[in-house]
Order: C-alpha cells, then sequence, then structure tokens
C-alpha cells in the first residue's frame, strides 16, 4: 500500500510508488473494461457525486462510467445551473451535500484551489477533476498509463508538451508527474502561454516548435484555451498553427516512433493537423480516453479501500 | 496629576539611544523628571516607548460595522500598543465629504479610547474622476487625502488633485501599482504563482506605478506619501526621488516585512493581501530599506475581513489581514532576527508617522503628550486569533509562535489599556 492518502487533489502530494500503485491497478482495469461483463463490485453500497461546477463532456462520463462500472451509485450535478447561481457559497454547497453521506465527491471547478477548500469541509474522500490553472491529476495519470503502455516503461523518456502551458492544469499535472518518475520534460510554446518561473521546476522550456521537438518519444499536445484568454496571447489562430500546431513536418524531427497525444476536446487546425490526430500508426488520442475510465476506477477504488481502512482504525 | 515610570528602559526614536531610567508626565504632557509623583508605575526593567502610530487602518464604519467598529478597532489599537490610529477613507460609502468626515470623528470620539485622526478620498467616490473638496475636508479634520488601493488612473485628474492639494499643503497618499497589469491578480508572479495556477502579477508593477507618480510629484511639487512599498526593484527610483528632493515618503506594511509569497501554501485566503506578498529576496530588501530610513514608516494596513469574505476559493476571497494588535509582535521579529535595533523599528512607527502628519507624539521628550506604551520584548507566545479584540479574526499570525508584549498603554497619560 503506497497510495494511502485520503483525497486525490493534486500530483503534487504523491510519491513514485504511489503513482505506480495506482497505474498497476488500472492496468486490471484495462482488462476488466474490455470483458463482455465489465462489472465489479469494488465500490458498491458507495455513493458518488460528480460536481461540475464547469462544462465538462468527456471527464464527466468517464467519470460516471468509472463509478458505474465498480457498482457506485452515480449522481450528477451541474451545479452551474444550481444554487451557486443563487449566491450561495461554495462550503454551503459543501455542507449541504455533505450532509447527504456521501463516499465519494468528484469536483471540477474554475478557481485554482477551490477543491481543495471543499475538501476541507466534507468528511468524503474527493477527487479533483481539475481545479482552475492548479491541477486535474487523473489525465496526469491517465497519461502516464498510456506513455506506459505505448513505451513499456515510464522514465528516462524526452517528453514534449506543447502549447497554452499557462493556461493549463493538465501540463501542472503532467509535468509533475512526469518529473517525479524520472523523465526530461520539454515545454514548447510562444513564451506569452509559459507561465513565469516554471523554469525553476526542472523542465525545459522552448519557443521553437522543431527544437522542442527533436528526437522526443512523446509529443503532448494540449488545447488552445479560447474561453480562458482575456486577451492578446498570440496574434491569430493561423499564425499560432503555423508556428505552434503539430503537423507532419515539425512531427518528423521527433523519434520515428514518437506518440502523438492530447487531452481533448481537440481544435483541429488550430494546435493539430487532423491528419496527425487520426494517424493510428503515431496518435494514442483514442487510447487516452479508454485509459481515462481505467485509471478513474482505480483511484476511486483506492480511495474506497482508504476509507475503509479508516473506518476500520476507528472502530478498532 | 503627575504620573512617574520608574525603572524603565526607555527607548528614544528621536536620539536613536535605549537608556535606563525615569519619564514624568504631568497633566498628559512628558515634562521633566521629579522624583516624586501621585502616581508612581514600576516599569521593572521592561521597555518603555513611544505610542505606536500608525497609518493607513480600515475601521469599517460605516458600511460594515460587523467586521470592525470604532470601539473594536479602539481596543485593539490600545491592546496592541497603537496610541494614535490613522484611518483609511476606502469604507462603504467612502470618507469623501466632510458630512462623511463629521460622522465618522463622531463615532471616533464616542467609542474609541485612543487618538483617531482621519483621512479622506482624494477623489469622489474614490472613482477617479473628480477631487473631492479637500479644503473643506481639511477644515473637517482630515489630516491626508487618499484614494486607498484604488489608482487614479487618469493622469490629468490625477494632476489636478495633487496641484489642488499642494496649494493646501494636503498630504496625498499613493498606492504605487500600474493597475491594468496588476488587474485580477492574486498572488505575484514566479514559481509559486504558477504552480498554484493562481492569477498573478509582475513585482514591476509597483515599479511602474512608482515611477508614474514620482514624475507627478515633480510636476506638480506634492507632499506624497507612499502607502506600501514592498519590492526591490521600486527602492532605486524611491532613493532617486528623495535625493532630487522631492515632497515623499514611503511606507510599508508588517506583513511585507514578515512574510513571503511562499506562506500562502495551500490557497491560505488569510494570506492574501494587497498588493500580494512578495519573494523573500523582495521582503528582506524592504526589511534593509527599513532600517536604512529609505521607507520611513511601517503600518499595520489593518484590514478587517469576516469569515464569510474569506473563506472562499483564493481568487476569490478578500484581501487584507487585521493588525492592530499583531503590528508589535510582527515587527520585534525584525528585532529579534538582527535586522536592525529597536529605536530603528520604532523610529519608523513612532517618529516618523509623526513628523510626517506634523504631530508633537512620536517621542519621548519634555513637551511631547505622553502617549506611553510599557511593553516586553521577549515574552513568547502562540496567537489565538480567537483572542484578538477586533471584531474580524482574519489574521495570517493565527498559530505562529511570537514574542513581546504590549503591558501597558497610555494616551495623554491615561491608561487605556494594561495586559
Amino acid at each position: 500500500m503506497s497510495f494511502t492518502d485520503r483525497h486525490l487533489l493534486g500530483i503534487e502530494p504523491l510519491r513514485p510508488e504511489a503513482i505506480t500503485e495506482i497505474l498497476d491497478l488500472a492496468e486490471t482495469y484495462v482488462k476488466l473494461n474490455k470483458q463482455p461483463n465489465k462489472h465489479s463490485n469494488a465500490l458498491a453500497g458507495l455513493t458518488q457525486i460528480n460536481m461540475f461546477f464547469e462544462n465538462s463532456t468527456r471527464t464527466q462520463a468517464s467519470f460516471e462510467l468509472a463509478g458505474k462500472r465498480l457498482g457506485a451509485d452515480v449522481m450528477n450535478m451541474a451545479m452551474q445551473a444550481s444554487s451557486i447561481k443563487k449566491g450561495e457559497t461554495l462550503i454551503d454547497t459543501a455542507l449541504t451535500l455533505n450532509a447527504m453521506h456521501p463516499d465519494l465527491l468528484v469536483v471540477r471547478h474554475p478557481q485554482s484551489g477551490a477543491v481543495d477548500l471543499l475538501a476541507q469541509k466534507v468528511n468524503c474522500a474527493v477527487l479533483n477533476a481539475g481545479d482552475g490553472k492548479h491541477e486535474h491529476p487523473t489525465q496526469a495519470l491517465l497519461d502516464a498509463l498510456t506513455i506506459r503502455r505505448a513505451k513499456g516503461r515510464l522514465h528516462r523518456l524526452n517528453i514534449a508538451i506543447c502549447g497554452d502551458i499557462a493556461h493549463s492544469r493538465v501540463a501542472r499535472s503532467n509535468l509533475i508527474l512526469l518529473g517525479k518518475m524520472e523523465n526530461r520534460v520539454r515545454l514548447v510554446g510562444p513564451p506569452t502561454l509559459i507561465p513565469s518561473g516554471i523554469d525553476q521546476l526542472g523542465v525545459e522550456v522552448y519557443h521553437d516548435m522543431r527544437e522542442g521537438l527533436r528526437d522526443v518519444d512523446v509529443v503532448m499536445m494540449l488545447r488552445l484555451q479560447k474561453e480562458r484568454m482575456d486577451g492578446g496571447f498570440i496574434p491569430s489562430e493561423r499564425e499560432y498553427y503555423h508556428r505552434f500546431g503539430l503537423d507532419a513536418e515539425k512531427l518528423s524531427v521527433a523519434k520515428h516512433d514518437a506518440i502523438v497525444m492530447h487531452p481533448g476536446p481537440m481544435n483541429r487546425g488550430v494546435e493539430i493537423d487532423g491528419d496527425i490526430a487520426d494517424d493510428i500508426n503515431r496518435s494514442v488520442i483514442q487510447e487516452q480516453v479508454e485509459m481515462g475510465v481505467a485509471v478513474r476506477m482505480a483511484a476511486m477504488d483506492l480511495l474506497a479501500r482508504n476509507m475503509r481502512m479508516a473506518q476500520k482504525e476507528v472502530t478498532a | 496629576m503627575t504620573l512617574l515610570f520608574k525603572n524603565a528602559q526607555i527607548i528614544d526614536p528621536e536620539a536613536g539611544t535605549v537608556t535606563q531610567g525615569d519619564v514624568m508626565v504631568r497633566d498628559g504632557t512628558i515634562v521633566e523628571p521629579a522624583t516624586t509623583a501621585d502616581t508612581v508605575i514600576d516599569c521593572d526593567g521592561k521597555y518603555l516607548a513611544p505610542g505606536l502610530i500608525d497609518i493607513g487602518v480600515k475601521v469599517a464604519e460605516p458600511g460594515e460595522r460587523h467586521k470592525e467598529s470604532y470601539k473594536s478597532a479602539g481596543a485593539a489599537s490600545a491592546a496592541g500598543g497603537v496610541t494614535t490610529m490613522v484611518t483609511r477613507p476606502d469604507t462603504t460609502p467612502p470618507i469623501d465629504t466632510p458630512e462623511a468626515l463629521e460622522f465618522i470623528r463622531r463615532r471616533a470620539a464616542e467609542a474609541a479610547p485612543i487618538n483617531v485622526l482621519h483621512m479622506a478620498a482624494l477623489t469622489k467616490a474614490r472613482a477617479g474622476l473628480e477631487m473631492t473638496e479637500i479644503g473643506f475636508l481639511m477644515d473637517a479634520g482630515a489630516v491626508a487625502f487618499s484614494d486607498g488601493d484604488h489608482v487614479i488612473q487618469n493622469t490629468k485628474i490625477l494632476s489636478r488633485a495633487l496641484t489642488y492639494a499642494k496649494s493646501l499643503g494636503a498630504l496625498c497618499i499613493l498606492h504605487p501599482q500600474e493597475p491594468i497589469l496588476s488587474h485580477g491578480a492574486a498572488v505575484t508572479s514566479g514559481k509559486f504563482a504558477t504552480l498554484r495556477g493562481l492569477p498573478a502579477v509582475s513585482p514591476m508593477a509597483e515599479r511602474m506605478g512608482l515611477d508614474r507618480d514620482i514624475a507627478m510629484i515633480e510636476m506638480t511639487g506634492a507632499r506624497v506619501h507612499f502607502d506600501q512599498i514592498t519590492t526591490d526593484r521600486a527602492l532605486p527610483a524611491l532613493e532617486r526621488a528623495k535625493r532630487n528632493g522631492l515632497d515623499v515618503t514611503a511606507g510599508t506594511s508588517i506583513h511585507h516585512l514578515t512574510l513571503n509569497e511562499f506562506d500562502v501554501a495551500d490557497y491560505r485566503s488569510f494570506f492574501k493581501i494587497k498588493p500580494p506578498l512578495r519573494s523573500e529576496d523582495d521582503r528582506i530588501a524592504t526589511i534593509n530599506a527599513v532600517a536604512t530610513g529609505l521607507i520611513d514608516i511601517i503600518s499595520s494596513m489593518h484590514t478587517p475581513q469576516d469569515e464569510e469574505s474569506k473563506r472562499l476559493p483564493f481568487e476569490e476571497a478578500a484581501a487584507g489581514a487585521v493588525a492592530l494588535e499583531t503590528l508589535l509582535p510582527a515587527a520585534l521579529r525584525l528585532y529579534h532576527g538582527g535586522y536592525m535595533d529597536l529605536p530603528t523599528l520604532f523610529r519608523a512607527m513612532t517618529l516618523n508617522p509623526a513628523k510626517r502628519l506634523g504631530l508633537a507624539s512620536g517621542r519621548i521628550s519634555v513637551g511631547a503628550p505622553a502617549d506611553l506604551i510599557v511593553f516586553d520584548a521577549d515574552t513568547p507566545f502562540v496567537l489565538d486569533r480567537k483572542d484578538l479584540k477586533s471584531k474580524s479574526k482574519n489574521t495570517p499570525f493565527d498559530g505562529q509562535r511570537m514574542q513581546g508584549k504590549v503591558l501597558k498603554t497610555f494616551v495623554a497619560g491615561q491608561e487605556v489599556f494594561s495586559a
């Protein structure tokens, strides 16, 4: 047992062994998910509430499916439409939900740190499904599992994370995870989308895509977060695509067997060429989605185990 | 009515000395020492110093009395050794008319046991569009003019307000900050801000604001105090302005001297202040500037916020911290840390603010008002925010080890606090 935490709020507090444990368990769920009967009872009797304060289709669906396959009672709450609009504070919302005795809360929130705050106020396990520009731990874990399966290892790889680093929680969680597992991480993007001080986090920063992709094993593209832009980070989408969009020509400087990843949803023709995204020899984007369900099953399973252990200790 | 303080270690910020001796008070004023008095207070070798003068205190009257009233702020001041507070005009509504000023003067006189002076807004509604009735407000008792943390963006309006204020000899207090660059920022940019994914401002925004304001002072000849200088990069500009003979002084906040950006840790919103906490290098540079006198004044920048305003995601949480009661023990960290001696530290909290405001207090000399504190610089304690007398308990020092306690506070020779 290496992953003993009560919550999964970020990659930052995890030890490498805990990451490996989650990934190893996820492998078993990858197998289960390919069976005709995909059901397990790991979360039987438990209640899982998905609280999404920010739009999400794929992450919410992935968490919902993961919970259902493990036998939890899953409820989705679309928080943009709810009491938040009526002026209720995050903490009051949390306390209200807490009174319903959920066992797992899956939370996405547009503010960095909001999920940490909520976790302090509830008695159940909290999973961060993305908070502001801070962390998105299950995305980094599913990316790690995808890389490990494609490359046969999760260490000593050259990995380029490309695009809008500044607005990306996916980039932060990934660079922390990949660093912990002893990989060389490069960040590639225009200087306006590279946050200040990030070069002190053990990564190399490139502003030229061809230099940044040279000899890498993994190319991780990020979505250009148009909805987060308060103006003036790049001159235009077409110039961005020309300089930082991934196409066959730029990819040619990477290793010949380099894989291409994208957390989705993709803006084809903005950060990635459609042909690359669809190239089954290069793109592992569909596999990432598949790993997402398995990783979330593993994370929730482990949190439920930790919860049961804690309860046993209390009663013992 | 005479009062004699015996066996005191007297901190004299004017002479820059700490001496063993006695201080005599007659009818609220310091006089030549004598051997007998109506009342004798044995200080038992503890320190006797001028009471602190705190420029920039937010009392939430009118508008948000549940956060801080004149009564609670007065009690907190007395307990913290603050004998004169100068209130900020950034209330709801702001203090931008003589009528509003008269209201709070009456409230302060009724409820606070210490000296209370008031700033008024420099522009109406602190909106940066029209100057206030500076003359009437001075007649009504305003000691300085400030829009708080609102920066007057329109330089024409600022130049007129400064020119007009100068003709009346009014002191203006400006907040040096480039308002567009710092818009929406919750922390200072850098590795920490990036890791936490919080909106950040470059420390350069302070330098840019300061540079602009110094040019305005050179143009208008106004008397200006900068409320908070918190970054290393702003210091050369300040030094030049002083060397060129401009009528400028500068302050900083106690929190910028004792905390840095990493103290925010896991989104602790009690550490959210404005401007945001800086890097450790900036903190040390700011301390050194206080030690050399380049930064004249240390303020608490006391800003009460209730739990509801703070228990929010960091970006949405209100900025500000209460500090009237923690000002002295926090400041003593600079003394215990070896950054400066006690007279230098007290100069920034007593003599310099008194000089800037034209007050006779802030010193221990014959003829000065007997606004005095007796304190122990060494007593260790762990701060429990529930013990604070402020209505709001938003201190970043909750649970922290502090050293130094006020034992007694006197205002014009009257005891207003005793531990």
